[in-house]
């Protein structure tokens, strides 16, 4: 769908809003509804939009495969680094309440980078699961 | 901070960051070390907490730092301890097989992955067997599992992909009956922790949603198990995997999912619900009977070892279920007794089959003949296990098979010691299948150079073989933890 230039246009205009938003979800899940794997699912939906634009190639070039894996591991030890911190400043694991002096805040800091930890996986993997699938399509032609 | 209080959380926790570790290091020797590092933690964490539960009886860990009910609680007893070490010592002794059987049967870009996969699937199976939060159990399941399809699939024969596929369907229907049966169960008493749900359940124990939870836990949880006859799935996804991962599955997958029955019956839901109220007695004994004959019976016919000792898994699941069927101390311990010597007897059967792949390029009966004159040394210790998965006398299957029969006994059921010897006929029969092409018949013309099995293949093997004699003569670990555990899983709800 190169070729199309309203898509290409409307395409360019969406896409950064749909990051924008992605990232008012991922920041606005300690509120209300929102979080992690929203916000993850709708980078990725950013990404399989471009790739359906401009082509499984450009998409690759903007996303590599080995990145999207390293994505994949990246959010997972996120979030066992967390876990790590409460057991590193006395706590249990994967406790928030020693992560900042106020128990509250420290909550609030320990679901933050929790949720970027998913964040990072979930896209990580629906982009690898999107890439697979767009593959075989172009192994088979 | 003091490592000893945080065991719990790292048992599980050692394992499941080696794996994305494992994925972001992209390179296979070293995924094999971390991964290898990882386990043999797991490992040593598992004894640790099996000694310190022997001194103190109950080990609490609040993930973090929530009390239970409210927070997700890890709990350790003597049961679970048991089960920990079994799972985290079957994985320490297949890890090291692997990477040598892995090498003939999965392309080398993809080893990283399987040690990552072998990582998550192991975290799964601990995550299981530690905690004390029905929705957690529900979490590992799914992590173990997911795993485990993925494992199967990367067998080299490509119908490696369908088995895996309908393991997958199975596998989810069971899980799916069983998160449904835990969203029930929350509904009535709005907690997940089982120790709670325990207390609240006493006084509802007749309600209808709570019988229902009960009949969508025991039948998710007995296609997990595979119980007879919701075990189609199990035949085709332990012979298509690969080598490695048929042994690490059989050795672990189906036991932490008895695990999994024995926490929810007798821990959460009590014994005199089940088994006073309810007909359950008679259900599995009957499932069981069946199990033990039909799945005995229909491996006689299998012209594949891997299948006909897949089979067979199926019909000493059967004498696990038997042991529980009976309600008492005596056959819960037959039955927890029987999870760890069959794990160890189909570990080690299961290797020892990857070895005869490996030398002989396949274990169906027509390719293995005159293995025993070629690997005398692997054919042997086939035949040990074979001996074992019988049930004779200085095997560990002797032992598991003396405790059915005591607890048959005690209940005056005659009959049932005579069923219990012919099934064990029936095993005689599959075993000798695999003896007769192996002693006596003259190998394939093309195989008669085939070697004995390289010692990186041979030598974990021959661990858990070894460990299936040591089981059959001492039998203080196995029945000694397996009767304090029977009697703390009845005395829960007495």
């Amino acid at each position: 769908m190169k070729n199309d230039m309203v898509l290409r246009v409307i395409g360019k205009l969406l896409i950064p809003f749909i990051l924008l938003f992605a990232l008012y979800v991922q920041f606005h899940g300690d509120y209300g509804p929102g979080g992690g794997f929203q916000a993850g699912a709708i980078v990725a939906a950013a990404m399989v939009f471009y790739a359906m634009i401009y082509g499984l190639s450009t998409a690759r070039r903007v996303l590599p495969d080995a990145l999207v894996e390293s994505m994949i591991a990246a959010g997972v030890l996120l979030y066992l680094a967390v876990g790590f911190a409460g057991l590193h400043f006395g706590g249990n694991f994967l406790d928030y309440f020693v992560l900042d002096a106020d128990p509250v805040a420290g909550q609030h800091r320990g679901i933050f980078w929790i949720e970027l930890g998913v964040a990072i996986t979930v896209c990580g993997v629906l982009v690898k699961i999107f890439y697979l699938f767009a593959q075989r399509g172009q192994d088979q032609e | 901070m003091n490592f000893a209080e945080h065991l719990p959380a790292l048992q599980i926790v050692v394992p499941l960051v080696s794996a994305p570790l494992a994925v972001l290091l992209r390179d296979r020797l070293a995924a094999f070390v971390l991964v290898l590092a990882a386990t043999w933690t797991a490992f040593a964490i598992s004894i640790l907490l099996w000694l310190q539960v022997g001194e103190s009886g109950l080990i609490s860990y609040a993930i973090g730092s929530w009390p239970p009910p409210w927070g997700i609680e890890y709990r350790v007893d003597a049961l679970s301890s048991l089960m920990l070490m079994l799972v985290a010592g079957i994985a320490s002794v297949v890890l090291p097989y692997s990477r040598a059987s892995i090498e003939r049967e999965i392309r080398q870009d993809k080893h990283y992955l399987f040690y990552a996969l072998f990582a998550l699937c192991l975290s799964g199976l601990l995550g299981i067997t530690i905690t004390g939060d029905a929705f957690n159990l529900f979490v590992f399941l799914e992590i173990s599992s997911l795993s485990s399809y993925a494992l199967i699939a990367l067998g080299k024969d490509r119908r490696s992909l369908v088995a895996a596929f309908q393991y997958l369907i199975m596998g989810t229907i069971g899980a799916t009956f069983i998160v449904i049966g835990i969203g029930l169960l929350y509904i009535k008493t709005g907690t997940l922790n089982l120790a709670d749900l325990s207390i609240r359940l006493q006084a509802m124990t007749s309600h209808r949603p709570v019988l229902a939870a009960l009949a969508f836990l025991t039948v998710g949880i007995s296609l997990k198990l595979a119980l007879f006859p919701l075990h189609q799935w199990l035949p085709n996804a332990y012979a298509y995997a690969p080598s490695a991962v048929s042994a690490f599955l059989a050795a672990t997958a189906t036991k932490v999912s008895v695990y999994a029955l024995l926490r929810f019956y007798f821990s959460v839901f009590g014994e005199t619900a089940i088994f006073q109220r309810l007909p359950m007695e008679d259900l599995m004994l009957v499932l069981a009977l069946a199990g033990m004959f039909v799945a005995s019976t229909v491996a006689i016919f299998q012209d594949n070892l891997k299948r006909l000792f897949a089979y067979s898994s199926v019909a000493q699941i059967s004498y696990v279920v038997l042991g529980i069927s009976f309600d008492s101390v005596t056959g819960l311990t037959a039955t927890i007794v029987h999870l760890v010597n069959h794990a160890v007897t189909k570990g080690g059967l299961f290797l020892l089959l990857g070895a005869v792949i490996a030398g002989m390029g396949g274990v169906t009966l027509a390719r293995v003949h005159g293995v025993g004159r070629v690997m005398p040394v692997t054919s042997f210790g086939i035949v040990l296990c074979g001996l074992s998965l019988i049930g004779v006398p200085g095997t560990a299957g002797f032992v598991s098979k003396w405790y059915l029969i005591l607890a048959a006994l005690e209940k005056g059921q005659w009959w049932l010691v005579f069923l219990i010897v012919l099934s064990s006929l029936l095993a005689v029969a599959y075993v000798w299948r695999f003896v007769e092409v192996a002693y006596f018949h003259a190998p394939r013309a093309d195989l008669a150079g085939v070697r004995e099995a390289p010692l990186a293949l041979a030598l974990p093997a021959w661990i858990l073989v070894a460990a299936t004699i040591w089981f059959g003569v001492d039998t203080s670990v196995t029945v000694g933890s397996a009767a304090t555990a029977a009697a703390q899983l009845l005395g829960v709800s007495r």
